[in-house]
Formats: C-alpha cells, structure tokens, sequence
C-alpha cells in the first residue's frame, strides 16, 4: 500500500493530473493516508497563492472563481481550484455542480478542478480541504482558488487556510444589521457585490461600507467593495485588480509570514481534533456510544461526568 | 470509520438541451450516498475525460437524447484509452436504439438505461460495477 502512495507521489509530482485526482480521494478517504502524503510533500508546499471565495448559495461564488481563472490564466500562471458543495445530511450523497460554471477551463491543461464534499465537516470546508491545497500546492499551481459551500452566517473557517479571503455577496439580502454581524462579514479582505446590475446594489455596498466603517481597520488594509456581474468581464477585472492589491499588501507589510504562522497553529489544532475524534471511535463502539446516549437522555449521567470516566480509556490510545 | 465513496460523473455529450433524465438519475444516485459530479449540458468528449480524470471518478454516465451517441461513446473510450484511464466504467442512458446498444457494448460501453429505467436498478448496478 505504502509503495504504491509513493508512485502516486512521485507520478503528481512529476505533472500526472490521474496521480493528482487519486492522491486528493486518499486524503479525503482516510487522514492516515493524509498524514502520510502531507509529509512526504511537505517540502514542496508553501509556494502557491491561496485564493477563497466566499459568500451565499447562489450568489455566484463559482461564475466569480471561473471569470478569474481566465485572469490568472491570461497571465499564464497555473491554477488549482477546489469547490464544495455540501454533503447531504440525512444519505451521505452529494452533488457537485460548481464546475458547471467553469466549463470554459475543463480542458486547459494548466488548470485543476476538483470538486469536494463537506462530508459532515461544518464551518464552509471539508476535512480534506487544507490537506488537498497542499497537494495542488506540490503539484506546482502558483495560484489556488477555494470556492467555500454556500455560507451562512459561521462558515468561516476559509480564513484559516487562506492568502485573501473574498466574500461574495448578493443585493436584497436582509438589512443593515445582517451586515453588522459576527461572522463571514468580518472575515472579508474583500468584498465583492455581485449581481449588481439588480435593483439594491447601491444599498448593499453603502451597507457594508457602513459595517467596514464601525469596524477597527485591520493592520492598514481597508476592504475594497467590487461591483461584479456574474460571468460578464467587467467587474471581474476589477476584483482581480483588487485581489492583487491585497497579495501585494500582504507581501509587503510581513503579514503573509503572520499568516503563514497562524495556518500553522490552525492546521495543528485541526488535525488534533480529527485525530481525538478518530481515537475516540476507535476506543467506543456504536452500542457502547447508544448506551451512553441512552444514559446522558434518562439523566442517569451528565455527558461531562462521562467524559471524565472515559478520559483513562483514551489517553491509551494516544 | 466512514466507507469509501462513490463518486460519479454524470455528463451529457453533445448538442442536445434535455438534461431531466440526467438530473433525476443524479439525484437519485445522491440519495443513495454517492457523490456525484454534474457538468451540465454540452460537453464535448474531451471535457468529460479531462474532468473524470481530475475528479478522479469511479464510474462514468453519459446522457444522450440526440441520436449521436455511436459517434460521443466511442469518442470518450477512445480519448479515455489516449489517457490511460480506460479503468474507468461507462455507463450511459437515452434513446438509444436496440441495435445500437450491442454496437456500443461492444466498444466497452458497460451498460445502457432507457426510458422507463428505475433509478433503483441504476443504483445497483453502479454499486455493482464498482465492486461494492
């Protein structure tokens, strides 16, 4: 088994897209063939521009991220893209559209689409995602695009993994208090309005300029707010315009180290967790976990007494 | 431990705009835990493999209502072999006449669905192809 990963390494490495796709499913299969991968590829990761896109189902996350591989690719740079769509809760099934929109890239030889699950993972990701950068990382794209699922208000963990984060939003979409709130409105180093030839636009951008105003300015940089349409050029530009400004800045200013340090500690916590979780399923069986739920819904125990009982069985497995 | 995935790329080849069946069988294959791959309408031959081999699929469908799938079938297999990816299964759904499905088994078309197909047996049978 552990051979033929190394051919599959070897092969991605040298430019073999099959490779590719194949070692992107192993880390979404198992974080064991993960964990084995990410160390074999590590020295070759940390070149690549991370690029999330953001924002509502349906707001046009995926004409956005199609209109600005085309601006990537007119500078002859190489691009990865990575799109998820959510997992269903109830059968396990998914169906990933995102490429619908991205046709006009299908057969460039120096663009990558994979399209991911959520798998149960919350917060806008999968658990495979930060790993599967990597491997586009290692397979030489010099730009990678992350096109979040449909976000909410708390699907934020984008920001973890990414260079520049870019939330997309839509007119009529609630008030001025929607724009207020914590979450995906704060993690924004842009924003772009798109679909703003409907009515609202000018309500939408004078929101969150509002918001950016009441905001503390982050380390020098203010928010840009793009006017976008769809899959049309113009806008488009202007964002890719924008989304350079931002790279600059974070070159210029030191804080990509910074970011690069804060990824760091995230990916740390986040395998750490998985990890827990995984020991944890490992160490309680399916009837055993149905007795302790049992238990915790009687009242015969509070979940955190358990949890204390159960800590010496787990801490065997670590 | 969560069992492997299936995923599937459902495409439709070619010039022809009815993309219902096409959608219900994907649907329907996302009921049955598969993740599946939509690329929508008017694909050429050379997208498709291009994203099977990308999105590292296990099984391929095709959905073709113009008449022209002789021609979009044998294309596919034949760029799938130019890639060394001729592992992956293709199956495919339609209208299809009867003499052209034992023209298109033969080229290594596994299987043809036509009008009036249960999408149950459609699952089963990719759960079958696949081996699981």
């Amino acid at each position: 088994m552990i051979s033929s990963i190394d051919e599959l390494i070897q092969k991605m490495v040298s430019g073999d897209k099959r490779a590719l796709g194949k070692i992107i499913t192993l880390m979404e299969e198992d974080s064991s063939s993960s964990a084995y991968i990410v160390s074999k590829i590590y020295p070759l990761t940390g070149k690549a521009y991370i690029l999330g896109i953001t924002g509502p189902p349906g707001s046009g996350k995926s004409s956005i991220v199609d209109k600005l591989v085309s601006c990537y690719r007119n500078e002859n740079l190489k691009v990865g893209v990575i799109a998820i769509d959510p997992t269903s809760p109830f059968t396990g099934g998914a169906i990933l559209g995102d490429r619908i929109r991205m046709r006009s890239h299908y057969t460039d030889k120096n663009v990558f689409i994979r399209s991911m699950a959520t798998r149960g993972t919350l917060g806008g990701l999968s658990r495979a995602t930060s790993d599967s950068v990597k491997a586009l990382d290692a397979f030489g794209n010099d730009v990678i695009i992350i096109e979040t699922v449909g976000a909410g208000q708390v699907e934020v963990d984008i920001v973890k993994v990414a260079d520049t984060v870019v939330v997309v939003s839509v007119p009529d979409m609630g008030d001025t208090i929607q724009k207020l709130k914590a979450g995906i409105m704060e993690i924004g180093n842009i924003f772009a309005v798109n679909k703003a030839d409907i009515d609202g636009a000018e309500k939408c951008i004078l929101e969150i300029k509002m918001m950016l105003e009441l905001s503390e300015t982050k380390n020098g940089w203010v928010p840009p707010i793009v006017k976008t349409f769809g899959d049309r050029d113009n806008g488009a530009n202007e964002l890719y315009e924008a989304i350079k400004n931002h790279h600059k800045y974070l070159l210029e200013s030191g804080r990509q180290e910074k970011k690069k340090i804060a990824r760091g500690k995230a990916d740390l916590i986040y395998i750490l967790q998985n990890l827990f979780i995984k020991k944890f399923y490992e160490a309680i069986n399916e009837e055993e976990l149905e007795e302790l739920g049992k238990k915790i819904a009687s009242r015969e125990k509070d979940p955190y007494t358990i949890i204390e009982e159960l800590i010496p069985r787990l801490k065997k497995f670590l | 431990m969560p069992e492997r995935k299936l995923r599937i790329l459902i495409a439709k080849p070619g010039l022809d705009g009815h993309d219902r069946g096409a959608k219900v069988v994907a649907r329907a294959l996302m009921d049955a835990g598969m993740e599946v791959i939509y690329t929508g309408l008017r694909q050429t031959p050379e997208s498709i493999v291009e994203t099977a081999i990308q999105e590292d699929v296990d099984a391929i469908g095709l959905s073709i209502l113009s008449g022209a799938h002789n021609h979009l079938f044998k294309r596919v297999i034949e760029l799938l072999k130019n890639e060394g990816a001729e592992d992956i299964p293709i199956f495919g759904g339609g209208i299809v006449p009867e003499e052209d499905v034992s023209y298109l088994k033969r080229i290594g078309v596994k299987r043809v669905f036509g009008p009036g197909a249960n999408t149950e047996d459609i699952v089963s049978y990719i759960k079958e192809m696949t081996n699981k």
